[in-house]
């Protein structure tokens, strides 16, 4: 993301540039100015983790992170176990977005057994929810679709060459926790779980099965920009208490609440770093995040414009995250 | 019915009819082994299939993640010489990287801009290329940077060309020796070519995880992943320039003497140095076609918004991006193709010439020192200026298309989808993975060994005994299955349109460029518009391999068509024969090496392609692979599925290369079909060379 550093730096300067522009009658290049709020802050390593509602998080903060608190802020574009790897040697300071993942904690996370390159930085106010879709044209047609029990009804209406005489189940990413082969397993469901391999082909299909109205049915999950697209329905599974998923072969429950969190690095935490004041009061809601990566996805925004008119337009949620940095917008 | 006329005068022209009937004892010998195999299929598909759910892990597995934990662990911990050594040499590249950063893309503070800005870097750039490869090269260079600039992408075009720099340096400062070396020795040949094997066919996302974290989050973990796949061809073209050396040469220089080394630098660099540049050429363009996988671990460049549309669901921003990677490729194919020829010119110039270019370039060098004093000092001269701006007319144009494909054809491509895949996909894939394993892998050996004889019997069955050792034998056929079809869709193409453009210089000049552009797109790009036609399952995936590996098979029939010498198509068209009978009976039998060689081609890159077909939809091995990368826990079973891949690869490279060898033995000589390979490495046609 080398691009949007140029163009933070360069819009940092800006103010510098117009006085010279002026004083010199040319387009000649002078040096910058130190930006107004330069102290401490230093380096600020953001993951940036491969889904838009994670860029939504990582540019709000990325861009009050800069221009508050003038940190030089590199967006790295990377995946999960990636970015906690990076934690032990300081290359990544920051994963904004954190969707449980207790592999990763039990290595990184020294409250889980892990080498204690990881702390945990409280909650970012968004609520994750993993579950079974279904396009909204079939909720329409078919309203009793939504309950489990009535799936082995529709199963046919999903048959496809990849599932033969099953029903067939779309999964995404592999990247995401996913239960579905159990699920569909324990739960005697004459379906069969296709794995399209990345959420681009999900999302895809899912516009498609909506667009032509044609049966599917897959997993997905909220926070996600797509939704406002098109509101996928939840089918609703087995209710979810603590410990029906314990044994991964023998889940027949939905999947738990995911309230999302913020990981950083110990020495990003123990630095005294007023970016990580920040990082830890950043927290706002689902529909916050959808906006914004509603317009990093469908409106096609830079990230960072989209971040600018974000903040610009809720000053007083970024003068709470503010608090205790000594600066205030 | 003049056909029935004109073949027995073809055959009359063999020299052996024996030969003939050997031919067709091993198809007879083919079929009836196919058909044994789907009798037994009949009555014991379903039993003994080795079928393992995409969550198991099983114990070779855990073997495989506790090794790779090992090897993880001991990079973090920083005590051996070996992490010292990788820290230390990607401490290197990454000071290297950012130098040059600074000075043409990134500022360093308190300079607001970088060093220099466009009008300085295309004034370098254009001053390179004539020193290089002549003037008529700035035609293409030039408009090229300035397409980066229009299409949006100033910055990350020149990240990637200082990516790809450092490591086409790289690969070639290690890859020539090594070249020389493998040129010189059977023995190193014999060594080194199964790990060039190996780099090649390994499936990159299985090493991302292990580089970054053995070189660091950056862009020396980038360039490293880059070199790995992109030093292999340098290494083997120059072994293959120096083997191939004329012997008389060789023998007169040896006798007046020389030592090793005078040879080696008076004789043999010399004459292989157009070889050599053509290996270059090569390694640039593997790099550069590493771009998107590298931007998967924040490697800097085009890369990086190809991902950035995907993640999006934008298929004009990863457009776009992928536009701005073909006219780089296509400039520096085309660059360094100039630059081989000059290579040669420069000897036989004389001395008017010469110094003419003198003059032009000290003009020039002038020239760029005047660009780089402004574009270091003045803005407008710095910052690539943002109009006119060409990129979001396209992405806009781009997106709208893909909204048609959505909205009025997809519907119509779906059930083109169903049909194949189920009338010809899955009895494929059910006789491949259905059958018991024991079943499949003798029916494979057997087919090896009648195709390609005793050596590809061989390596067959070590390959085979590894992937069943690997416990991902199920998917393993799902995934040889898509391989195979694909490979075949693929072949047919070549055939159809490699006989076409074979046939028409006109047509070669219109559609040679669409194969150029489809060779260097990045397939991350198609993948979305594929997506809207077909949904994500294993069509979709096959097409992605079909799109990415046609374009080289066709080359391969068309240059093996246009190879037929001209007195054997005049000696045939004065005995009267029509067109048809002339691609069927002359053009085409003549240029069996060539139809096998593209065959081979086609199935290690539609191989190349079950990674982004595992996220496509096509499970399997794919998948496997992904769910490595992308979960930790199954950091093992990538990695089987990976080498898995290997051994499919090397299995069959070996059963066609072997079987090309005996079709070559028994027709043209292999020397031919070598030269013709050689031509078609590269993207560009070469100047057109008569046969015959």
């Amino acid at each position: 993301m080398r691009v949007k550093r140029t163009q933070a730096v360069l819009a940092a300067v800006a103010a510098a540039m117009a006085l010279t522009l002026g004083a010199c009658g040319g387009g000649s290049i002078q040096n910058a100015k130190q930006p107004a709020g330069g102290k401490d802050c230093g380096d600020l390593n953001m993951a940036v983790n491969p889904w838009v509602g994670y860029e939504a998080n990582a540019y709000v903060v990325g861009y009050i992170a800069q221009t508050k608190l003038g940190c030089t802020v590199n967006y790295k574009d990377l995946d999960e176990q990636v970015s906690w790897k990076g934690f032990g040697n300081d290359t990544v300071d920051v994963v904004i977005e954190n969707w449980g993942h207790p592999e990763l904690q039990k290595k990184y996370m020294a409250s889980k057994g892990g080498d204690g390159t990881a702390v945990d930085a409280g909650l970012t106010g968004n609520d994750g929810i993993i579950g079974w879709y279904v396009p909204p044209w079939m909720k329409d047609k078919y309203p009793d679709i939504t309950d489990w029990h009535n799936l082995n009804k529709y199963a046919s209406l999903f048959k496809t060459p990849e599932s033969g005489d099953l029903g067939t189940f779309y999964d995404g990413d592999p990247g995401f926790v996913t239960n579905d082969e159990a699920l569909v397993k324990n739960l005697n469901l004459n379906y069969k779980v296709v794995f399209t391999g990345s959420e681009t082909a999900l999302i895809e299909a899912f516009r498609k099965a909506e667009e032509n109205k044609t049966p599917m049915i897959g997993y997905f999950y909220e926070p996600q920009w797509f939704m406002s697209e098109v509101p996928l329905v939840k089918v609703d599974l087995p209710k979810y208490t603590p410990g029906c998923d314990a044994d991964p072969t023998k889940v027949a429950c939905d999947y738990p609440p995911y309230p999302l969190n913020k990981v950083v690095s110990k020495d990003f935490a123990d630095s005294g770093s007023p970016a990580y004041t920040l990082v830890k009061n950043f927290n706002w809601n689902n529909d916050n995040q959808n906006q914004v990566a509603r317009w990093i996805a469908v409106d096609q925004m830079d990230p960072t414009d989209a971040a600018k008119k974000w903040v610009d337009a809720n000053p007083d949620k970024v003068n709470a995250w503010l608090k205790g940095t000594g600066v205030t917008s | 019915m003049t056909a029935v006329v004109t073949a027995p005068r073809a055959a009359r022209h063999r020299p052996a009819v024996v030969e003939m009937v050997l031919e067709h004892a091993r198809l007879w010998a083919l079929f009836l082994v196919v058909v044994v195999w789907v009798a037994i299929w009949a009555v014991t598909q379903g039993q003994h299939t080795l079928a393992l759910s995409a969550s198991a892990i099983t114990d070779t597995h855990r073997q495989l993640q506790d090794a790779s934990n090992w090897v993880e662990d001991a990079a973090s911990s920083g005590s051996s010489a070996w992490v010292n050594a990788a820290n230390t040499f990607a401490d290197w590249i990454n000071s290297v990287f950012e130098w040059l950063q600074h000075i043409f893309t990134v500022p360093e503070f308190p300079r607001p801009l970088p060093q220099i800005g466009w009008l300085g870097t295309i004034a370098l750039a254009a001053l390179v290329t004539f020193a290089a490869a002549g003037w008529r090269s700035l035609l293409l260079v030039v408009p090229s940077f300035l397409a980066f600039g229009f299409l949006g992408y100033w910055t990350d075009s020149i990240d990637l060309l200082l990516v790809t720099g450092i490591a086409v340096v790289i690969s070639a400062a290690v890859g020539i020796p090594l070249g020389l070396w493998m040129g010189h020795s059977k023995v190193v040949t014999a060594i080194v070519t199964p790990v060039l094997d190996f780099m090649q066919t390994m499936p990159s996302f299985v090493y991302l995880l292990p580089i970054s974290i053995l070189f660091g989050i950056g862009a020396a973990a980038a360039i490293i992943v880059t070199l790995i796949y992109a030093t292999p061809p340098v290494v083997r073209i120059t072994a293959h320039g120096i083997r191939t050396l004329p012997a008389g040469v060789m023998e007169a220089t040896a006798s007046m003497g020389q030592s090793r080394r005078q040879r080696l630098t008076k004789v043999e660099l010399p004459l292989a140095k157009r070889t050599i540049i053509v290996g270059i050429n090569q390694t640039m363009m593997a790099a550069l076609s590493m771009a998107t996988i590298a931007a998967f671990i924040d490697g800097p460049g085009l890369g990086q918004p190809v991902l950035d549309g995907l993640k999006r669901g934008q298929l004009g921003t990863s457009f776009v991006a992928g536009i701005a990677i073909v006219i780089m490729a296509i400039m520096l194919d085309r660059t360094t193709t100039a630059a081989s020829v000059r290579v040669e010119q420069a000897s036989r110039a004389d001395k008017a010439h010469t110094a003419l270019r003198r003059g032009a370039l000290g003009a020039g060098a002038i020239g760029t020192l005047v660009a780089l004093y402004l574009s270091h000092n003045y803005v407008w001269a710095n910052e690539f200026p943002s109009s006119p701006d060409l990129g979001t007319p396209i992405r806009d144009k781009v997106d709208q298309f893909g909204q048609w494909l959505l909205t009025d054809v997809s519907s119509l491509t779906t059930s083109i989808e169903t049909n194949f895949t189920e009338k010809f996909l899955n009895p494929v894939q059910s006789l491949l993975a259905d059958s018991p394993w024991f079943v499949t892998a003798t029916a494979i050996a057997l087919i090896a060994a009648i195709v390609g004889g005793m050596r590809a019997l061989l390596f067959t069955a070590v390959c085979l005994a590894g992937i069943y050792y690997l416990d991902l034998w199920n998917f393993s056929m799902v995934t040889l299955t898509s391989v195979l079809v694909a490979t075949a869709i693929v072949v047919l193409l070549a055939v159809v349109v490699g006989v076409w453009m074979g046939r028409s210089r006109v047509v070669d000049r219109i559609v040679r460029p669409f194969l150029d552009a489809g060779q260097t797109m990045p397939p991350f790009v198609f993948l979305i518009p594929i997506f809207i036609l077909f949904g994500p399952n294993r069509f979709t995936a096959m097409v992605a391999g079909v799109i990415y590996a046609a374009p080289v098979a066709i080359k391969l029939v068309a240059d093996g068509i246009r190879g037929v010498s001209t007195e054997t198509v005049e000696a045939a068209e004065s005995s009267g024969t029509n067109k048809w009978q002339m691609i069927t009976k002359v053009q085409l039998p003549m240029s069996r090496g060539s139809l096998l060689l593209a065959t081979n081609q086609g199935l290690l890159y539609v191989l190349s392609m079950v990674v982004i077909g595992g996220m496509a939809g096509a499970g399997a091995l794919g998948f496997d692979i992904v769910h490595g990368f992308r979960n930790s826990s199954y950091v093992g079973r990538g990695l089987a599925a990976g080498i898995s891949v290997v051994l499919l690869g090397i299995m069959l490279d070996r059963i066609t290369t072997y079987g090309a060898q005996r079709a070559a033995r028994s027709q043209a000589s292999s020397e031919g079909i070598t030269a013709r390979w050689r031509r078609v490495l590269h993207i560009a046609p070469p100047p057109q060379v008569s046969h015959g």
